[in-house]
């Protein structure tokens, strides 16, 4: 096991030059893959070959740079239908990430469905991207949030969806996987019971779709939304996943160029699935990058993947767990490779200062889960998030770091 | 001492540390030894929020010149807090106003004032200023 392991993630490390540097006088340990993960030289190369070679503004041109960057582009749309196993090509929206993508759904979507009474369930754990966008919605329409709460082990409480959900229902948001614990939740389950009363679901995948296979079909649900600079892709561009007929009835949001069909004065008509939503040029460059980051996954594969994150997870919980004093939050049986901790009267802060000196990048505070901590009556954790390239022995130089931040404190 | 007196006299001190080990131990102790505000003054007027520490900073004018008092929920924060108040406590507003508070780039904890490390100790300096411009424009 330990030798498979430096062989196959040596090689896979390699690709990553990030990842090879000092911090402060230290190895790099990069455990903040949560927040951004770190990009291989396929996504790298991606971007500067676009720019190097063919950089041209898409669909309109009718020269050849055009062409090729149009079919750049447009591959990349295939390969995420392809990658969560959408039922037609059309129903990828590029975004700006799952931020706007949320928005997106709420300011058509939920601009035209939403009224007064009618309400939104949300969870204790979603992300402040997932509960923002809902509430300006919600202050303007006069609509309602519900909130479904979560255990000590950070799961749902599954035993109050049933009496959440009910006929006012119109739409159920919720993340796939905790941003802040890791935990994997069982959202085809409320898919189902949402359906069954009648109501959308919109999933925030940001924190899944970098850990798991998703289909989209299988798990029936209405929106699914993530970002490429999680999954080993570049920043500033994601996907917007809708069924066609409900992306169909929806109105646009931005205006501009591309997502018209013909333009007068009297008369705009709008264009059809996905460019309707595609206002302006898009991030060319980053969008074929983001391809380039799908190629990656696939071709490391998902046993790879998941089996290396596993390793990391189940071997730092048992190291962290030999520490007096510490609290780790999120024990749910269904998790991610992300372990959110806190040592009893010390600040994540001055933790995350100290391993930051000692060479080890971790995310401190509340994660924008703002409503979970207060849960968990903290101001937050320390979070240590794996990526495919993380080792045990970055493990070891994170827990000998913690525990001299630990003395330096005490 | 005036506050160009008391970062020089923060700044030989900090020669004297060989490694970030040490730096950082003295801030700590720093941290714990003060005991730096009056409860009665850790109220929500008093708070600064930063992303990830939150600082009390209180003010009071006597005689002329300004006494701060501050905590924060992060014991390196604190420490950092204590220094700057120990470079601006009892100046007129003047002054303090005027300062330049080169030393923490000097004793190289630049980092922690940058708008992106979210720690309050920034928006604490900001707000210490803001009260000796209230004070001098009295």
């Amino acid at each position: 096991m330990m030798i498979k392991e430096t062989l196959d993630i040596e090689r896979i490390r390699k690709e990553f030059p990030i990842l090879h540097q000092q911090v402060n006088g230290k190895p790099l340990v990069y455990f903040d893959n949560a927040a951004s993960s770190q990009k291989p030289y396929q996504v790298i190369d991606a971007l500067s070959h676009y720019y190097n070679h063919y950089n041209a503004n898409i669909h309109r041109g009718a020269h050849h740079l055009a062409n090729i960057a149009t079919e750049a582009f447009e591959n990349t749309r295939t390969k995420v239908q392809t990658f969560i196993n959408a039922k037609h090509r059309h129903e990828i929206i590029f975004t700006g990430g799952t931020t706007d993508a949320v928005n997106l759904v709420v300011q058509t979507w939920g601009r035209k469905n939403l009224g007064a009474g009618d309400e939104i369930l949300l969870s204790m754990m979603e992300h402040h991207s997932n509960i923002v966008p809902w509430q300006l919605i919600a202050e303007e329409k006069g609509a309602i949030i519900k909130v479904l709460p979560i255990t000590q082990a950070g799961e749902w409480d599954t035993s109050q969806i049933d009496s959440l959900l009910s006929e006012r229902t119109k739409l159920v948001a919720v993340n796939h996987v905790s941003n802040s614990l890791g935990t994997i939740n069982p959202i085809k389950m409320l898919i189902d019971k949402a359906h069954a009363i009648g109501s959308k679901v919109l999933i925030d995948g940001a924190q899944a779709v970098p850990h798991m296979q998703v289909d989209v079909q299988q798990l029936d649900c209405d929106f699914y939304c993530f970002s490429a600079h999680k999954m080993y892709g570049p920043t500033g561009t994601g996907i917007l996943y809708g069924k066609e007929d409900i992306l169909n009835e929806m109105p646009p949001w931005r205006g501009g160029g591309e997502m018209i069909k013909t333009v007068s004065f009297s008369k705009t008509t709008y264009n059809e699935l996905p460019y309707k939503f595609e206002a302006g040029t898009p991030n060319i460059a980053d969008v074929i990058a983001f391809g380039a980051a799908i190629d990656f996954m696939n071709e490391l594969g998902w046993s790879t993947l998941h089996e290396q994150e596993m390793t990391l997870l189940k071997y730092a919980t048992e190291q962290l767990q030999q520490l007096d004093n510490i609290t780790i939050y999120g024990t749910a049986a269904q998790k991610t490779g992300v372990i959110s901790f806190g040592i009893k009267n010390i600040h994540p802060y001055d933790l995350g200062t100290l391993l930051d000196k000692q060479g080890v990048a971790v995310r401190t505070g509340h994660h924008c889960t703002q409503p979970l901590w207060e849960f968990y009556e903290v101001v937050g954790s320390v979070r240590a998030s794996f990526a495919v390239y993380n080792t045990t022995a970055e493990v070891d130089q994170f827990m000998a770091a913690l525990r001299k931040s630990i003395e330096l404190l005490g | 001492m005036t506050i160009e007196e008391r970062q020089r006299e923060i700044i030989s001190e900090f020669n004297m540390f060989t490694d970030w080990m040490e730096k950082y131990e003295y801030i700590i102790e720093l941290g714990k030894e003060l005991p730096l505000i009056d409860e009665m003054h850790k109220t929500d007027d008093n708070l600064i929020r930063g992303c990830q520490s939150r600082v009390w900073l209180h003010a009071e004018l006597q005689d002329g010149k300004i006494t701060f008092t501050a905590d924060s929920d992060a014991i390196i924060t604190k420490g950092l807090v204590a220094l700057v108040i120990r470079a601006l406590n009892n100046q007129t507003p003047h002054d303090i106003a005027e300062a330049d508070l080169y030393f923490v780039k000097e004793i190289g904890l630049n980092e922690h004032l940058s708008p992106t490390r979210s720690n309050g100790l920034a928006s604490m300096i900001k707000q210490m200023k803001m009260y000796a411009f209230a004070y001098a424009n009295r």
